[in-house]
């Protein structure tokens, strides 16, 4: 008691402070990432400031950040899904199997795309909302439920492709690319979707009553449902919003490649999860900031580039770094814990 | 000081600076073998710090730890407890899901070989817990022992190390008037052996009842000390520095009509048939022990917990099954649990402040001017001090965080208010402020219902007393009625009274 409350000045001089390395480390992170990039290519004349070389970084980043945005606020109030890549996989699996057998009847293109963009934001929802009810109302585990529909749909995705891959009709499949490939010159479709998914996601966490909830419910469940707050509405939500944005980011991808196989989206849900650690979000919930999560993505996706840029590392070592970065990230966070 | 016998413990002109902020100023204090020590202080005194440093957790800044009159400087708390100092923590510090005689050897386990010997274990810790006069079964589970037995736990495993100064940290907060007594027996008997003890609790009567000298701290400087054969009323004086003699506002007879009526209401494994009323402008106390069902029936009538019953709130019939229903119908229930239940420690005030009435700030965003606005009230009419406004709640005194708590419940601007043990733990000056407010609730004409152990409140604020026992309403005092015989009668079952 005592303590607490005399200790309590100079902790605040230090937690407040604009320098605070918490606030500052992914932001540093990502500046020296770009220097080292830039300084890379004056070396050896490759092309990372160049447009298309940025634009193919960011379009690729665009899945996992969507990805990352929902995970953002599902971490935040204290879950978790490790379910998002095989849901992806799973819904693309859907999509193009939707689009394929419709093709016959449905003579229109745009129609088509509609109906599969349908498709895809429908079972984004349901698979979310499926999370969310076992968390919620069966009150499991989010790790135990998320792990189960995990191996489901990575399992479904899989059979459905009977061992294979799912290719999209080929007329099909040239009529939609543009959704990917397409936009405005260097800024693509992704990259749009992905930049206003970020922007409304910070808005929603740092201004919105339901962003409020999501840090109260994170910080303690038990002052939340005390607070009248609806605890397993608000979890619901962020599951079913999860859901939603993982149909987004697979709209984005299937018109990439089109197809759809037993190893699309994996280890999706660990970038996430990684991309929103590196930010600054809290792993056992009670504070998330989507600004965080979109530099951690950015993070992730540079460090493959840049490797590719150089001789001097291998591609191969991409995860090691990665993983290192993770670990720094939470060490990070936890020095700022120690002073709380 | 100065006489001949040598204190197993001592401070001398003990200093200690959290950075720039110094919080204790030369405190002296003697404990010596066989007498029982009182340190009483407000929130905030230094009580904690003054512990904590003769007990390893903090070394001084200034000044000396003696032990038996040599200077010691311990490391770390494993060290005091080797030379003899040990401490019981306010929250309990055991295992819970182990039992007993695993809690009272943690970390000096007795082994035969390579294996736990846990014969001889049990042995020792039964043989502890009979000199306590405690009836634990070693093999117990911690977690489902009531706190009483906890605390004796504690005292065992204490004693297991061969203490010979205790530092006890407010040992009856979370106890029933008969379990303090079961306590402060036994510090008798620990003191009769020859333990130096020292003594802190927020109960004067308990310092009154058991200690042999007080030290009183205000603002971390020992502002008395001396035998404890000065009045509750002078040691409290000396807390707060100037005259707390009205701790009640006078009370006033309810003049509204009936806000709640609860007929017949059922929280299965809690408490059955609980039927009252409850008017405008009264204040209702309910008493009883720990376990009693109070706080559930409570958690079950706003909507926490399952239950059954009529519900009608200003003559209609409510369905109440959240706290939001119970909102909508005007009726708060303010947790006991200020920490676990109650706020969110790693919050601001402001978030905190308006988690319960967010609705009222948000349009598509949340409004924080607005809030700040509302904020800025509740520091005033509330009193909260922080020392910072952006402070986190966790840092704030157990008081401030009560009063916020408070002002947390009352910005929903309920109708009938339900404040389960709206003092517990905190300081005499502040639970003055906090009766005062209650008070006022109910000459605005809201409808308020006090639960608490502490019998002296529920005496002092209520204009009607009922009493729980085994989940069932006992008795019902009323005016002249009410007093600590009757309560405790009721409460234990040794009679009732007319209802």
């Amino acid at each position: 008691m005592t303590g607490a409350a005399a200790t309590a000045p100079q902790r605040r001089d230090r937690s407040h402070s604009l320098l605070d390395l918490h606030v500052l480390g992914p932001i540093l992170a990502l500046a020296a990432l770009i220097l080292l990039g830039t300084g890379i290519s004056a070396t050896n004349e490759s092309t990372f400031l160049s447009a298309s070389n940025i634009s193919n970084v960011l379009s690729r980043s665009a899945f996992i950040g969507i990805i990352a945005v929902g995970m953002t606020f599902v971490i935040t109030a204290g879950g978790l899904d490790l379910s998002v890549g095989s849901m992806a996989a799973f819904i693309a699996g859907l999509v193009i199997l939707t689009m394929n057998s419709l093709a016959g009847t449905v003579e229109s293109v745009p129609m088509l795309v509609l109906v599969g963009m349908g498709a895809a934001l429908s079972a984004g929802l349901a698979a979310g909302a499926i999370n969310g009810f076992l968390v919620t109302n069966m009150r499991i585990e989010a790790f135990i439920v998320t792990l189960g529909t995990m191996g489901i749909y990575r399992s479904l995705v899989t059979w459905l492709a009977d061992g294979g891959t799912l290719s999209l009709d080929f007329t099909l499949r040239t009529a939609i690319r543009p959704i990917y490939f397409g936009g405005f010159g260097w800024l693509t479709w992704p990259i749009i979707v992905f930049a206003f998914v970020a922007v409304l996601g910070e808005l929603v966490m740092r201004r919105t009553a339901f962003g409020r909830y999501c840090a109260a419910i994170g910080s303690n469940e038990q002052v939340a449902r005390y607070s009248s707050v609806n605890v397993n509405r608000v979890r619901m939500a962020t599951y079913v919003l999860l859901g939603l944005l993982v149909g987004v980011a697979t709209i984005l991808y299937v018109p990439r490649l089109g197809s759809a196989s037993p190893t699309t989206g994996v280890l999706w849900e660990l970038e996430a999860i990684a991309a929103v650690i590196i930010g600054g979000t809290v792993l056992k919930g009670g504070f998330g900031r989507v600004w965080g999560t979109v530099i951690g993505v950015l993070i992730l996706s540079l460090i493959g580039n840049i490797l590719n840029l150089t001789d001097a590392v291998s591609p191969y070592l991409n995860g090691a770094i990665q993983g290192v970065i993770i670990i720094l990230a939470v060490v990070l966070q936890r020095e700022k814990k120690a002073g709380t | 000081m100065g006489d001949a016998v040598t204190a197993p413990l001592a401070l001398r002109d003990v200093d200690r600076h959290f950075g720039p902020v110094q919080v204790l100023h030369g405190i002296g204090v003697d404990l010596r073998a066989g007498e029982v020590h009182a340190l009483i202080g407000e929130n905030g005194a230094g009580k904690s710090t003054t512990m904590k440093i003769m007990c390893g957790f903090l070394v001084p800044t200034g000044g000396e730890v003696l032990v038996d009159g040599r200077t010691r400087r311990f490391a770390d708390q494993r060290e005091a407890e080797a030379a003899g100092i040990v401490m019981i923590h306010q929250e309990f510090n055991l295992a819970e899901p182990l039992t007993v005689e695993e809690n009272v050897f943690l970390g000096a386990e007795l082994r035969r070989g390579p294996l736990l010997d846990k014969r001889t274990m049990r042995e020792r810790t039964a043989e502890l817990l009979d000199r306590l006069d405690c009836r634990v079964p070693p093999t117990a589970r911690v977690r489902d022992l009531s706190n009483p037995d906890k605390q004796m736990v504690e005292i065992a495993k204490a004693l297991r190390q061969e203490a010979r100064v205790l530092v006890m940290d407010e040992p009856t907060a979370v106890l029933t008037t008969a379990e303090v007594d079961t306590l402060l027996e036994q510090v008798d008997r620990l003191r009769a052996a020859g333990t130096a003890i020292l003594f802190t609790s927020h109960k004067l009567g308990e310092v009154k009842q058991v200690a042999d000298r007080v030290t009183v701290l205000r603002d971390g400087r020992v502002v008395h000390r001396g035998p404890a054969d000065m009045s509750e009323h002078a040691m409290a004086n000396a807390m707060v520095g100037r005259d707390v003699s009205d701790l009640y506002p006078a009370k006033a007879a309810p003049r509204g009509e009936v806000a709640l009526r609860v007929e017949e209401l059922d929280v299965p494994d809690h408490a059955a048939d609980v039927s009252f009323e409850l008017r405008r402008g009264e204040v209702l106390g309910f008493a009883g022990l720990i376990g009693s069902g109070r706080t559930e029936a409570m958690e079950g009538l706003v909507g926490l917990r399952p239950h059954r019953g009529r519900i009608e709130v200003d003559g209609r019939s409510v369905t109440i099954r959240s706290p939001r229903d119970a909102m909508r119908v005007g009726m708060v229930y303010l947790t006991e649990d200020r920490k676990g239940r109650g706020l969110l420690l790693d919050k601001g005030m402001r978030e905190n402040l308006t988690l319960q009435s967010l609705p009222d700030f948000s349009g598509l965003t949340v409004d924080t001017a607005a809030e700040e606005r509302a904020l800025d009230d509740a520091i005033a009419r509330f009193d909260v001090r922080a020392p910072m406004r952006d402070v986190k709640v966790g840092n704030l005194s157990g008081g401030n965080q009560q009063k916020l708590l408070l002002a947390k419940t009352m910005l929903a601007d309920p109708e009938i208010v339900i404040i389960d043990e709206p003092t517990r733990g905190i300081d005499i000056g502040t639970k003055q402020q906090i009766y005062k407010l209650i008070r006022e609730l109910a000459d605005e004409g809201k409808a308020v219902i006090v639960v608490s152990s502490e019998m002296q409140e529920v005496i002092g604020l209520a204009t009607r007393v009922l009493v729980m026992r085994e989940g069932r309403i006992v008795g019902a005092l009323e005016g002249d009625q009410i007093d600590e015989e009757r309560i405790n009668g009721l409460q234990m079952g040794l009679g009732r009274a007319a209802a």
